[in-house]
């Protein structure tokens, strides 16, 4: 991968050889070429004093990095900054809140706006979500080998093990965690954070673990809410169209049911609620500037929120089913 | 009262603070002037714990604030009030819950007591009938002294306002930086003003201190500041030795 032909480029001091020593890289870079790069590393040794390197000596390491993989470090080393930074905050914001009777208060304003607030979308999505299923199964199953009644049972499986928990996530991701970066990114442009923490209040605390429980808890009810009006949807709009007669489609979401696959779902959107909340309120925590950045930080976060989701269904799924 | 010693602050290879050293003294107001981009702002940032220095010790009444953990900072910090520059009150809240804000979480006042506290501060910086509105229907002037009221809630040791001037007019700066000083003399309150208004240098200030290029220029009283002969400091207080001359002819 790397070339690491490293070499010595000068050297200003001997090295001090006693246990006190300390290190302090400092980097410089040189474009060679558009596709290749040249970058410096230069070594101090010596004590460290006061936050101050005392140096006793400097050294210099050049490595050559092609284009591709100076792109790859890049990501590489800002994925990692990202995941330290958003652990950290993971840490102070699960401490113990400083006044009970206020995160209780927060908690539940923070279930209206995440939780009661999205009711109106999730039905409206999952009623059609449910009734594309419900004619798009119909269409598949056109032989008359297949019996009708399986248009219902797709149409339940589809909506119970994957469009409820995973699309519905998706769509609050984009919902709700814009609505969190904005809030809190605002939050930090308009020195309101500074002002908490001023007071002495842990503000990641303050403002993020009250949206995280709301989120956890509220999330897996929303999820249910989807499966009844997706079920609901397909029903209604199956029968409607006539790809499916009532007494077919209400056998079809009996016939065979696992409660487990309700279980599944419900342990999803657990995962899901969390990175909904967690992941824009960091980008939102951590945002500098102005509107602008403050716009910019929304767009990330819905994108990393999305594709966590993603990601993590690939493995719940893996974990849990197969 | 609060003491800066060797402050010194870096972001990456840029110095901005050199080793600034000053105190303030208790019931007196210190203001802390300078041209923008100077490290006022970076300066009072360091004073209150929003960063940390990279060198040097801040002092409350002794106690060492930098050196601090997080327990400690945060018992200090129930000392301290600040106004901000642009007010940073909760747009969520209304007045009188931004003003009760620091009660709610750090006192065990009843529903009562603390709407009588919120009253008595809205109160004394003028306010009324404003208990009910949110942030976004108040004018700049008005905020500003929600902003006050909030500050002072706690009963604070340390006040620090951060450019309490800006974005207002000069009958409404005149307003709110007598504010200041009534409440510094009336609570015996140890106040900070990071401010390049030099109005509030003649009006308000007991002691100021001139910050150039990230290190302390200049330190004296407000009426030694228009004899200074420090050619930094002359060319800040040029504007207003002319303006005053034109007062006098």
């Amino acid at each position: 991968m790397l070339r690491e032909n490293v070499y010595r480029a000068s050297y200003a001091y001997k090295v001090k050889t006693n246990f006190n020593t300390d290190y302090l890289l400092s980097p410089k870079a040189y474009t060679v070429h558009p596709l290749l790069r040249l970058e410096t590393w230069n070594l101090g040794i010596g004590t460290f004093s006061n936050k101050f390197l005392k140096v006793q000596s400097t050294h210099s390491y050049s490595i050559f990095y092609t284009f591709a993989e100076r792109i790859m470090l890049t990501y590489f080393s800002r994925t990692l900054t990202h995941i330290g930074r958003y652990y950290l905050l993971l840490t102070q914001v699960f401490s113990k809140p400083e006044k009970g009777s206020v995160f209780r208060k927060r908690i539940f304003e923070e279930i209206d706006k995440l939780g009661i607030d999205s009711i109106p979308i999730v039905i409206i999505i999952s009623v059609f979500m449910g009734a594309v299923m419900t004619i798009q199964a119909a269409y598949g199953f056109q032989s008359p080998w297949v019996p009708l009644f399986a248009v219902g049972v797709t149409a339940r499986d589809s909506v119970v093990l994957e469009f409820a928990p995973t699309l519905v996530s998706l769509i609050l991701a984009g919902k709700v965690g814009s609505s969190i970066t904005s809030e809190i990114g605002m939050m930090r442009v308009s020195e309101q954070i500074d002002a908490l923490e001023i007071m002495g209040v842990n503000s990641a605390s303050h403002l993020i673990f009250p949206k995280i429980i709301a989120a956890v808890f509220i999330t897996p009810f929303l999820i249910l809410l989807s499966m009844f009006f997706g079920i609901m949807g397909g029903f209604l709009f199956g029968t409607l169209t006539g790809v499916v007669t009532p007494f077919e489609y209400i056998y079809g979401i009996q016939y065979d049911f696992k409660t487990y696959n309700v279980v599944y779902s419900l342990i999803k959107s657990v995962f899901f609620a969390f990175i909904i909340s967690s992941v824009p309120s960091y980008h939102g925590y951590f945002t500098k500037g102005g509107a602008l950045e403050v716009g910019y930080s929304s767009t990330t976060a819905v994108v990393y929120s999305s594709l966590l989701i993603l990601i993590f269904n690939f493995i719940l799924t893996q974990l849990l089913l197969a | 009262m609060i003491e800066a010693r060797n402050i010194s602050k870096s972001f990456g290879q840029k110095q901005v603070l050199k080793n600034v050293s000053f105190s303030t003294e208790q019931g007196k107001t210190t203001l802390i002037i300078g041209a923008s981009g100077q490290g006022k702002t970076v300066l009072m940032k360091c004073l209150v714990g929003l960063e940390e220095v990279n060198s040097g010790g801040v002092f409350y009444d002794g106690r060492n604030f930098s050196e601090m953990g997080i327990k400690a900072r945060k018992a200090i910090r129930t000392e301290m009030g600040m106004l901000f520059q642009g007010s940073a009150l909760f747009d969520s809240l209304t007045v009188e819950e931004n003003v009760a804000f620091p009660l709610s979480i750090f006192s065990d006042k009843s529903e009562e007591e603390k709407m009588e506290r919120v009253n008595f501060c809205l109160k004394r910086v003028n306010l009324e009938n404003v208990n009910k509105q949110y942030p976004s229907e108040l004018s700049g002037g008005m905020k500003k002294r929600v902003g006050i009221a909030r500050a002072i809630v706690m009963s604070p040791k340390y006040l620090f306002c951060d450019e309490p001037n800006s974005g207002l007019d000069p009958i409404t700066s005149h307003v709110i930086d007598d504010l200041i000083q009534e409440i510094t003399h009336e609570y015996n309150i140890t106040t900070l003003i990071n401010t390049h208004d030099m109005n509030s240098v003649m009006n308000i200030g007991d002691k100021v201190i001139f910050i150039y290029k990230g290190e302390k220029w200049w330190e004296g009283s407000s009426k030694n500041i228009l004899q200074a002969d420090n050619k930094e400091v002359a060319e800040f207080v040029g504007t207003a030795k002319m303006l005053k001359q034109l007062q006098k002819s």
